[in-house]
């Protein structure tokens, strides 16, 4: 299957199915209402055109409620959609957030114009992070006195993932609003400076895949792009083990980009 | 009332100074078709670097400063500024003051038998607030700093790092207070200065329309007031109302104090945008009302309906902002609320649709030029209402979200939808306006060159949202998900110059019709309402004899009859 | 221009029974409302999110804002003598409660002028912390409210001068008079908000 195209892009998570699930249905439903509409309406045009000596009928026979019909017929399609789409499927990828310590965590903190991919490392622990200790060499500010931070990894724009395994990834950002964007997993979420928003995703497919930004954040918001490698267990371990850092070594800036 | 302004001799005076509302609405209306070409040049800047980007720009890109568009290519700043102010500028100061301000100002007084506004001075203040304000919008292109380039959103923190956006931030306060000064003013013309007779059960529904949207804009107004002197202190007195603590901008550490949210700013922003939606639509609905009852020649099918439709959905529009914010980080939970008060508002506006459909049956129609304005509205308001459905639905709306379609969607509903409906609204009072008609067949050419070309612009951007194409990405080629349906800017591209291309007939028509267009009587369409019961153009005070109304609006082909209408103020004895 | 040939056709008030200016100020003052709520809104959203806020009596000089109560609400009181003595057609009278209204306004903005300048003289800015941007912006905003609040005030009592027997003008210190309560109010959810919560 072709990645992109001119439909929707490859589906590669979890949930993906269950998104353009809802996509198709309800486009499928939007041209049938469209057509049938469509043809009503060129028929009452032609049908009701102005012809010589006939004069309008006013349509007092017609209750004013029959024509609520084709309100009621789209509110029940509605309440349907909400009540066994919308809200269960939402409860599972927005609410139902595996808690972070059980699974998979990384966390994301965004900046103008690139993301911080940030591993716990194998203490599975985050280091702290504060803004006074931002430096070129240490882009997300991580505190080394802490010693949760010492075996943290931190690589711009590139998301590691193990297959088949649920990861939550704890998005905030460091200066203005972004928007994690992977298309392949039909994951979007808002990074916002102040708040930790918790997204998860479960990759069903190993392949490359692309992080962009949705929301706009200044100059070189298209640009702020990144790549999702989604691997298997023993491939992610390894890369994990490959760029764990010397003890209390900073990230160089080399490794970093 | 103040006659005083009115015996100035010096033009000047009398056409910018005057406090007759038909007057102001003219003024409004011209101004406001200035600034809706004015916007709609910036977006074929914009498209430019769409479908060819990083090209240099044909002739603009000559002149243009160095620091805007070095060798004729436009720089990343300079789109996004493109793109705040085209949004701005469309909305603010296109659609709502020719809705508003324009037909609401000339039509509303008129249809309700008044001879002009409650506040004819406030009214008068009411139009050089928006053209100052509109004024000084405009000029932040040329400010240093330039102009604002955060979206029309201006999402803080963004908005208030960003340079030029102080500007923008006084000339919306000035739009606001306009906006204020209109709505209250409406409101008490339309409650207080009906003619004997004019219950509320007789008003037309384009006088209901103004009277919501009048609601509206009372309400929804402060709120973004407030929030603009809030963003406008983080900027100036460096306050962190939006600003959370420890903010490192480009790896150094910003000053503010913090302890301010971001999402603060979107609540209050959308709690005015989304009302600020209807307020586009509903001035255009009124309008495709009044065309389509006299043009089928019978009363509208369901006026109640669609009054209380219209009320609903000014209700409802309070309580579903936040669908703008499902994927902003704001609790999951409460996206389950606004999803359902979406949904039930859609309920009300395909209750207008449907009245206006089946008001055509039974109809005797006639094309005429505003009326094929005002039938092309349905389905392109159909097409824009229904791609809504995915985007207020919370699971596809995390797919769909900040794409293209959701710009192709919020374009249908304004453009081939309200601004198609407002241009036939310019047809259909243009008679009333000036005492000549518009040239028919230029007017016929205008419609259906606008109408392909609007669809060749929009309809692309549906199947660019769903290959996942980001929104307001300077570089379209930038993500890997967008090139293959990057040649379908082009398409949109050629389609937007064609739409430009396709208005000159109509500005030629306006301009040239206001002299030398074809004499009409008073009331050409054999219209019922009152608008068409006073001389065209109305003298100062509208009315030449007092004014009794008698039925409802619509009294088209009444039964044993002669004349297939009745106008409103027309006594019939039993 | 002025050769309109327009008969009246309509009584102002016949649909509603207020006259257009009463209906305008109660309109406006709804729109006042949704002002003045959002800026609450936002004051206790901030709150909740804050990691820490002082508490009013701390940082402010609760006994001036105090005294600027009781000194809006007295201007409340002379306002209405002023619109008694308008409507009981008492020139003198309405200048002079009128005058007093003006008068106490400014107290109001000169006490609340020097509660500013001690901040400022701490070192204390809208920047300083989120409390801070808070209320300066609202008691800046309430602030302006009152200038506008001393304007009309001052038109209608130049106006009296000449206008005292016009058939409008009762109604439009009854406006200004709701407008001034309407600011008299704000200051009442204000002070404790501020100051003693």
């Amino acid at each position: 299957m072709k990645q992109y195209g001119w439909g929707l892009p490859l589906a590669a998570s979890s949930y993906a199915g269950s998104i353009d699930f809802g996509i198709y249905l309800i486009h499928a439903v939007m041209i049938l209402i469209f057509v049938i509409w469509g043809v009503f309406f060129t028929y009452l045009l032609i049908k009701y055109r102005k012809k010589t000596g006939v004069s309008a009928e006013r349509d007092e026979t017609h209750g004013v409620f029959k024509s609520l019909i084709p309100d009621l017929i789209v509110m029940v399609f509605e309440i349907v959609l909400i009540a066994v789409y919308a809200i269960p499927v939402w409860s599972k990828i927005k609410i139902d957030t595996p808690a972070s310590g059980n699974v998979n965590t990384v966390a994301i903190e965004a900046q103008q114009w690139s993301w911080n991919i940030h591993y716990p490392g194998p203490d599975g622990k985050f280091g702290k992070t504060e803004s006074k200790y931002v430096h070129f060499s240490n882009p997300i500010g991580l505190d080394y006195n802490d010693p949760a931070a010492k075996d943290d990894i931190v690589i711009a724009n590139e998301l590691h993932l193990p297959v088949n395994e649920p990861t939550v990834i704890e998005l905030t950002s460091m200066d203005v609003i972004h928007s994690l964007f992977i298309p392949e997993f039909r994951l979007k979420q808002d990074a916002v400076p102040g708040m930790k928003i918790p997204v998860w995703v479960k990759p069903t497919k190993i392949g490359t895949f692309e992080i962009s930004c949705a929301q706009l954040c200044g100059m070189a918001h298209s640009f702020m792009r990144g790549k999702v490698v989604v691997q298997s267990r023993a491939d992610y371990d390894a890369w994990l083990k490959s760029h764990e850092p010397q003890a209390a070594q900073p990230v160089s800036a080399s490794e970093a980009f | 009332m103040s006659q005083d302004s009115h015996s100035s001799s010096k033009p000047f005076y009398r056409y910018f100074f005057s406090t007759d509302h038909k007057v102001i609405g003219l003024l409004y209306t011209i101004t406001a078709l200035f600034f809706l070409l004015c916007g709609f040049m910036l977006m074929l800047v914009m498209r430019w670097q769409l479908a060819f980007p990083g090209s240099p720009i044909p002739f603009l890109g000559r002149i243009l400063s160095p620091n805007l568009a070095p060798n004729g290519v436009m720089t990343p700043d300079f789109y996004n500024a493109l793109g705040a102010m085209h949004g701005t500028i469309m909305v603010f100061l296109g659609i709502v003051p020719l809705g508003v301000g324009g037909f609401g100002n000339y039509v509303l007084p008129l249809q309700i038998g008044a001879e002009d506004m409650a506040f004819p001075r406030l009214n008068l203040a009411s139009y050089w607030f928006f053209l100052l304000g509109g004024l000084l919008m405009l000029s932040s292109f040329i400010m240093p700093g330039g102009a604002a380039q955060s979206g029309w959103t201006s999402y803080p923190p963004l908005a208030i790092i960003n340079p030029g956006q102080t500007v923008w931030l006084f000339a919306m306060v000035m739009l606001i207070t306009s906006s204020l000064l209109g709505a209250v003013n409406f409101l008490v013309t339309s409650f207080n200065m009906r003619a004997m007779g004019m219950k509320l059960s007789r008003l037309p529904i384009f006088v209901w329309a103004q009277i919501v949207t009048a609601f509206l804009l009372l309400l929804a107004f402060p709120p973004l007031e407030a929030a603009s002197v809030l963003q406008l202190m983080d900027r100036i007195a460096h306050t962190s109302f939006y600003l959370p603590q420890g903010l490192v901008i480009l790896g150094m550490r910003h000053i503010a104090s913090g302890g301010g949210q971001p999402l603060l700013w979107q609540h209050l922003f959308w709690f005015l945008a989304h009302p600020e939606v209807y307020v586009l639509l509903l001035p255009a609905m009124g309008i495709v009302s009044e065309i389509l009852a006299n043009n089928t020649r019978k009363p509208l099918h369901g006026y109640n309906v669609i009054v209380g439709s219209m009320i609903s959905i000014g209700i409802l529009a309070f309580v579903v902002w936040a669908h703008h914010m499902f994927i902003s980080g704001m609790s999951a939970v409460l996206s389950d609320f606004f999803l359902v008060t979406t949904m039930i508002i859609s309920v009300p506006s395909v209750a207008i649709l449907t009245s206006f459909v089946f008001s055509l049956r039974g109809g005797s129609i006639r094309f005429t030029t505003p009326m094929l304005f005002a039938l092309a509205f349905l389905p392109m308001f159909g097409i824009g209402g229904l791609t809504g459905l995915p985007l207020g639905l919370t699971v596809t709306d995390i797919y769909l979200h900040d794409t293209y379609y959701i710009i192709g969607h919020f374009h249908y509903i304004v453009v081939p939808g309200s601004l198609l409906a407002l241009m036939g609204g310019v047809y259909y009072w243009f008679p009333k306006w000036f005492g000549r008609k518009m040239n028919d067949t230029l007017g016929k050419w205008h419609f259906w060159t606008s109408l392909i070309c609007m669809n060749g612009v929009f309809f692309p951007m549906f199947i660019q949202g769903l290959a996942g194409q980001d929104r307001r990405y300077y570089d379209p080629m930038a993500a890997l998900h967008s090139v293959p349906t990057q040649p379908l800017h082009v398409v949109s591209s050629v389609f937007a110059g064609l739409l430009f291309l396709s208005q000159i007939p109509f500005i030629y028509n306006f301009f040239y019709s206001i002299r030398h267009g074809e004499k009409t009587d008073d009331n050409p369409w054999q219209a019922t309402t009152l608008d068409w019961a006073c001389p065209s153009p109305p003298p100062h005070g509208n009315f030449t004899k007092p004014i009794h109304v008698y039925h409802g609006p619509y009294e088209y082909s009444p039964v044993g009859h002669k004349a297939d209408w009745i106008p409103q103020n027309e006594e019939i004895l039993a | 221009m002025s050769s309109s040939t327009a008969t009246l056709v309509h009584q102002p008030g016949e649909s509603t029974g207020v006259t257009n200016a009463k209906l305008g100020i109660w309109l406006f003052l709804a729109s006042e409302i949704m002002l003045f709520s959002t800026l609450f809104t936002t004051y206790i959203v901030l709150r909740l999110g804050a990691a820490s806020w002082p508490r009013g009596w701390d940082v402010l000089n609760v006994p001036l804002g105090m005294l600027n109560t009781f000194v809006l609400i007295t201007s409340s009181v002379t306002m209405v003598m002023a619109y008694a003595k308008a409507h009981d057609r008492d020139l003198k009278g309405f200048q002079r409660y009128i005058s007093l209204t003006i008068l106490l306004a400014f107290v109001f903005l000169i006490v609340k002028g020097f509660e500013w300048d001690a901040h400022f003289r701490h070192n204390e800015f809208p920047s300083t912390s989120i409390f801070h941007a808070v209320y300066f912006t609202l008691t800046g905003l309430h602030g302006l409210h009152v200038i506008g609040g001393i304007i009309v005030n001052s038109g209608l009592l130049y106006l009296s001068r000449t206008d005292f027997d016009h058939p409008l003008f009762v109604g439009r210190v009854e406006g200004a008079g709701l407008y001034w309560h309407f600011v008299d109010i704000v200051w009442i959810f204000l002070f404790p908000a501020l100051y003693l919560l």
